[in-house]
């Protein structure tokens, strides 16, 4: 059998339905509400697996699915050198959200990277701790702060409710996902004007090191032609 | 991977060491994340493995030896004093799966304040010694001449505290050049901000740590900033020559005297690195043939900040450096609670020295 990934709750899962719907791929959930089962109709040779949407870029890399519905963001933090082990097949357009640095609106004095790096020098002289960046996205925001040259801060993880943590004091700044921005707003927050770390939406991935039995190519096939 | 070729080597080379006046020292495997945290700052979480317990908190499996023998030396050694150790490091890799995450390194680490250059050339040539007949290029090169160099700007205060904070960060460091000699554009949103009296009226409700008053003294410190003249082009020329400087180390050596003429603040710096040229032909090392390069060593990680090495394998860019060191005074005053003392060192891989000879 080939092996769909998909997220197991929320709008994720209903919007992934309906796109593999129009495809004539039907999909479902089985048993009670509580139950993660699902069946698949309109084509031979694939199961349904539902899987929270963080978990899915790790069974693509180990092999343990072969197609997986997913975010870019997931998918980049989550796996090092992320090309050689999954391949993106078709962004689906929804899911849509920007990975994005932000920072308290009353900072005037702070609008790029740049100043963000120099406010972290001088609160860290300050205050005798680094500046601290809230996020659950810690090695793309590493990595984009180590490109941009920005020193003197440090991550502190947050799982959610991350636009919380500068008003309860326990980040200076953050990086998160958002679509519209208007959580931010609501919680005194402005993005930096070149604090976009990534625009991520969700996307059918292929497994790189999943391998496709004999018997399993032609449902593979089948699938493939059906996404294009 | 760790092999018993590479076990016997390293044992091999910390007995040499030893013989040339090292003490051994163990130093533990695990580290204090904190205190990694706090001298290398969130990039070290990309090259470290990080555990934990609940009693001692947050932990790092060394990644490297230098912090745990400067901590120990500094809480209770003997002055002078020479170390020598030999152990696994670890290091994660997320770029490069060809490379290892845990390997062996022996060193040899100079606490000395009577003679650096001396002692810069006793490193070297140890090092140098250790590898003999492996065909090994080595690059030199010294952190101190650039900072030196910086340092003379003739710019405020407050650009060169910046520069310096980012000598580690080539290119963060020449955008910021750019950007005070007047080069690169200031952000629309710098100009708008200063062109407005007051940028605080009207907006958002302050949330969070920072306060109304660091606010107010980034604003002052961007208008000073605004208000200072660009670095001259003559000295961005200047600049430039010296980060240029690539030759064997008597040519650099006459390149960089003839810099002094127009930058008096690198002639100390600069007859340190004469000094140390002296000293590494007292050890024998032929200086004429020795690559020196300005730029060397700006891209590690930030705790050299004068001489600094590497021994590469030629025609191998596959494999890391097989020896690296270099000096770190500034390291011990870190740790050393209000002490300091000049301090240098180096690391070898015995594991890529026995693949090396078994190959040769």
């Amino acid at each position: 059998m080939i092996k769909l990934g998909v997220p197991s709750k929320g709008r994720l899962m209903e919007k992934t339905f309906d796109w593999f719907a129009t495809r004539d791929i039907r999909l479902s959930r089985t048993g009670s509400d509580r139950e993660y089962a699902g069946a698949v109709t309109g084509i031979d040779g694939v199961s349904l697996v539902l899987l929270s949407a963080g978990e899915i870029p790790r069974e693509l890399a180990a092999g343990r699915i072969h197609l997986g519905v997913t975010g870019t963001d997931l998918v980049q933090d989550k796996l090092p050198l992320w090309e050689q082990q999954v391949e993106p097949l078709e962004e689906m357009g929804f899911g849509e959200a920007d990975l994005i640095v932000a920072v308290p609106q009353a900072w005037v004095d702070v609008d790029t990277l740049d100043d963000l790096d120099a406010a972290a020098a001088a609160f860290r002289d300050t205050h005798g701790f680094r500046l601290r960046i809230a996020t659950k996205y810690h090695r793309l925001v590493r990595e984009f702060l180590r490109d941009a040259g920005v020193a003197d801060y440090a991550i502190v993880d947050s799982q959610g409710a991350t636009e919380g943590t500068v008003a309860n004091e326990t980040a200076e700044a953050i990086a998160d996902i958002t679509s519209s921005g208007e959580t931010l707003r609501a919680n005194h927050l402005k993005v930096l004007s070149d604090g976009l770390i990534l625009r991520s939406q969700a996307t059918l991935w292929r497994s790189r090191v999943a391998d496709v039995a004999d018997e399993d190519r032609a449902a593979m096939t089948e699938v493939l032609a059906r996404l294009g | 991977m760790i092999t018993r070729e590479g076990r016997a080597k390293a044992a091999k080379l910390r007995d040499r060491f030893e013989a040339a006046g090292a003490q051994v020292v163990e130093p533990p495997m695990l580290q204090s994340a904190e205190l990694l945290l706090d001298l290398y700052g969130e990039d070290i979480r990309a090259r470290a493995y990080v555990t934990s317990d609940a009693l001692r908190g947050e932990q790092m499996l060394r990644p490297d030896f230098t912090v745990p023998v400067v901590q120990m030396h500094m809480a209770h050694g003997a002055d002078p004093a020479r170390y020598t150790y030999a152990g696994e490091v670890f290091r994660r890799q997320e770029e490069d799966p060809d490379r290892a995450s845990e390997f062996l390194q022996v060193g040899f680490e100079v606490f000395d304040r009577t003679d650096p250059a001396a002692a810069d050339a006793e490193v070297f040539a140890l090092m140098a010694e250790a590898v003999a007949g492996l065909n090994l290029r080595a690059a030199t090169g010294d952190i101190g001449i650039l900072t030196a160099a910086v340092n003379g700007l003739r710019t405020s205060e407050a650009r060169r505290a910046a520069l310096l904070r980012h000598i580690w960060r080539p290119r963060r460091f020449r955008a910021l050049l750019d950007r005070f000699a007047g080069r690169a554009p200031v952000p629309a949103s710098r100009t708008a901000l200063l062109a407005n009296p007051q940028p605080r009226l009207g907006a958002a409700p302050l949330i969070g740590v920072r306060t109304e008053a660091e606010i107010e003294a980034r604003i002052s410190a961007l208008h000073a900033d605004a208000a200072a003249k660009p670095i001259s082009a003559a000295e961005m020329e200047l600049l430039d020559t010296l980060m240029g400087v690539r030759e064997t180390v008597p040519f650099a050596l006459s390149q960089l005297r003839d810099l002094t003429v127009d930058m008096p603040s690198i002639s100390g710096a600069v007859e340190g690195l004469a000094a140390r040229a002296d000293a590494l032909v007292a050890r024998g090392v032929d200086v004429d043939t020795l690559d020196f390069e300005a730029s060397y060593g700006r891209t590690s990680m930030e705790y050299y900040d004068g001489f600094v090495f590497g021994f590469y394998a030629a025609g191998r860019a596959d494999l890391p450096a097989v020896v690296s060191g270099g000096r770190y005074d500034a390291l011990t005053r870190r740790l050393g609670k209000g002490a300091e003392i000049p301090a240098v060192g180096a690391v070898l891989r015995p594991g890529l020295l026995a693949e090396l000879e078994a190959g040769a």
